[in-house]
């Protein structure tokens, strides 16, 4: 592990919101991982982990009302997302170890996770791979689902039709010569307002502060070009469902009830049958995807709560 | 005579093994494989030009760090051979079988057949998910990378994905035979889609031998 200062452009204020009070990098088999920390560096430490095509930086409003509460809250940028190295390759798996190299950065104790989104999924498994790593596990709209969304990005075989098919590979056939599109600061904010419809305008144009970056000629956010939501594989749905039933440690889920571009598809209902003992399922009335986001003292406190 | 295609942050060692008029036939190496120097006996009565891949981290390609190996991201790397041949046969030892027929489905109007043969990682990490594994491998900067021999042996092959796969090549291919097993091996993906339309046991030399007719009609 190699840990140097990350030097980060500074952000647009916007209420509640905070960048980490630590930044270093953390090597994963030579891929370089953007870490970042709030909080007393000697707190007991916190894992949050964001989903497909967003970065640490969304924590931005969330990770200091856990900061405050007496935990060193760490994050990361996955390979390919904010300032973490654009790799050469990218799969599920490489991510759930990616994280675990996170993991083992800070400490070899199991550890409290918090996960949004796809990264719920990975956590899920690396909770299946490696039991006694991780104590608790809170995940935000980011449960199985039968019927999973963009988000769950590149191993679901849901995807699976001519159209995409040639789409991807369409795609990988120009990928290097991709470049994210320039624009102004408010070009990127309505962008990402067609992904996170429900979101404040004021956020959004506080996250491109974060998770772009301001070329001569414009922003451009920081995301890999080649990496392209709805994406598929031979992964099917019913295996994660399968996982989530043995999972041994304690898992509190929080549902969106607002469907959106990038939510998860997961349905309360649904999920009742596979929930593992003893675990809490949470729906949240009115809420789409971003649920930390949008509600972050309430998801905050109960988080306090279960980790107590 | 060796070029080097990009895909995405790969360069891949494409090897024109006999240049010529003609069909096209691109050979697939299996895992930890790379591509033969010279035209192999068994190809040598192909009538046309004959190709040769290195997949990411073999032979001459590109050696990424950090893995993310899957046979999609393989069949994007035979992806980019096809957009440089146009239509071309394919014929996959092992684990290069396996990609020769996601190809087949994927790009069924420019695969003119897919030939399997027997070779290394043919069967991938099965039909279903075994225990969950987070793998990782001591760094090595000289091909095979070992992630890729770490993760592509552990890649699940459902026989329902496969399926989906020979479904494409048989509706849009226009061959009565888009997929022919040459190999001796079945693992389970394989028994699988023998039983549906579209594919055929063959030997290799059949198997060629009807693919360059139904290029040349």
């Amino acid at each position: 592990m190699v840990e140097v200062e990350v030097t980060i452009p500074e952000a647009v204020s916007y209420p509640g919101a905070r960048r980490p009070d630590r930044h270093r990098w953390v090597s994963s088999f030579g891929v370089k991982l953007a870490s970042c920390e709030w909080g007393d560096e000697d707190a007991p430490p916190l894992f949050l982990v964001h989903g497909g095509s967003d970065f640490a930086g969304t924590f931005d409003g969330f990770a200091p009302l856990l900061a405050d509460a007496g935990w060193r809250v760490i994050s990361w940028d996955h390979r390919g997302h904010g300032d973490s190295d654009h790799a050469a390759l990218y799969s599920w798996d490489a991510d759930v170890r990616d994280a675990l190299a996170v993991l083992d950065s800070v400490t070899p104790d199991a550890v409290p996770v918090a996960a949004h989104s796809k990264g719920g999924g990975m956590m899920l498994q690396l909770a299946e791979a490696l039991p006694r790593r991780m104590s608790k596990l809170v995940v935000i709209d980011g449960l199985p689902s039968p019927d999973p969304h963009p988000d769950v990005s590149d191993h679901e075989e849901h995807a699976l039709n001519a159209k995409n098919l040639s789409a991807w590979l369409d795609h990988r056939r120009t990928a290097a010569s991709l470049h994210r599109k320039p624009g102004t600061l408010d070009e990127l904010a309505k962008r990402r307002k067609r992904m996170n419809p429900r979101l404040d305008d004021n956020w959004l144009r506080y996250l491109v502060t974060v998770g772009a970056r301001h070329d001569p000629d414009g922003w451009r956010w920081k995301l890999d070009p080649a990496i392209r939501m709805g994406g598929f594989g031979p992964w099917q749905p019913s295996w994660s469902l399968s996982r989530m039933k043995s999972l041994e440690i304690p898992l509190m889920g929080l549902t969106a009830t607002v469907e959106e571009e990038m939510g998860w598809g997961t349905k309360h209902e649904q999920l009742l049958p596979y929930l593992p003992t003893g675990a809490r399922l949470i729906p949240f009335q009115d809420t789409g995807h971003f649920i930390h986001i949008e509600h972050p003292r309430e998801v905050a406190d109960l988080l306090l709560e279960f980790l107590s | 005579m060796t070029v080097f295609l990009t895909h995405n942050k790969m360069k891949l060692a494409f090897h024109t093994l006999r240049a010529g008029e003609g069909p096209n036939l691109l050979l697939l190496h299996g895992l930890g494989d790379q591509s033969p120097k010279a035209v192999p006996a068994a190809v040598e009565s192909w009538p046309g030009a004959v190709y040769a891949l290195d997949f990411t981290g073999h032979g001459e390609s590109t050696m990424p760090g950090g893995g993310g190996y899957t046979a999609e991201l393989l069949m994007g790397d035979a992806d980019v051979a096809l957009a440089m041949l146009g239509r071309a046969t394919l014929l996959g030892r092992g684990l290069g079988g396996y990609v020769a027929l996601l190809l087949a489905g994927a790009r069924p109007e420019s695969v003119r057949g897919a030939v399997i043969a027997d070779g290394h990682g043919i069967a991938g990490g099965g039909d279903r998910p075994g225990p969950t594994i987070v793998r990782g491998v001591p760094e090595r900067d000289t091909t095979p990378d070992p992630f890729a021999l770490v993760e592509l042996a552990a890649d699940l092959r459902p026989a329902e994905y496969a399926e989906k796969f020979v479904g494409l090549a048989c509706a849009g291919s226009g061959l009565q035979r888009p997929i022919s097993i040459a190999a001796k091996s079945r693992p389970d993906w394989l028994k699988a889609i023998l039983l549906g339309p579209g594919v055929v046991e063959a030997t290799l030399e059949d198997a060629l031998r009807y693919y360059a007719e139904a290029s040349a009609s």
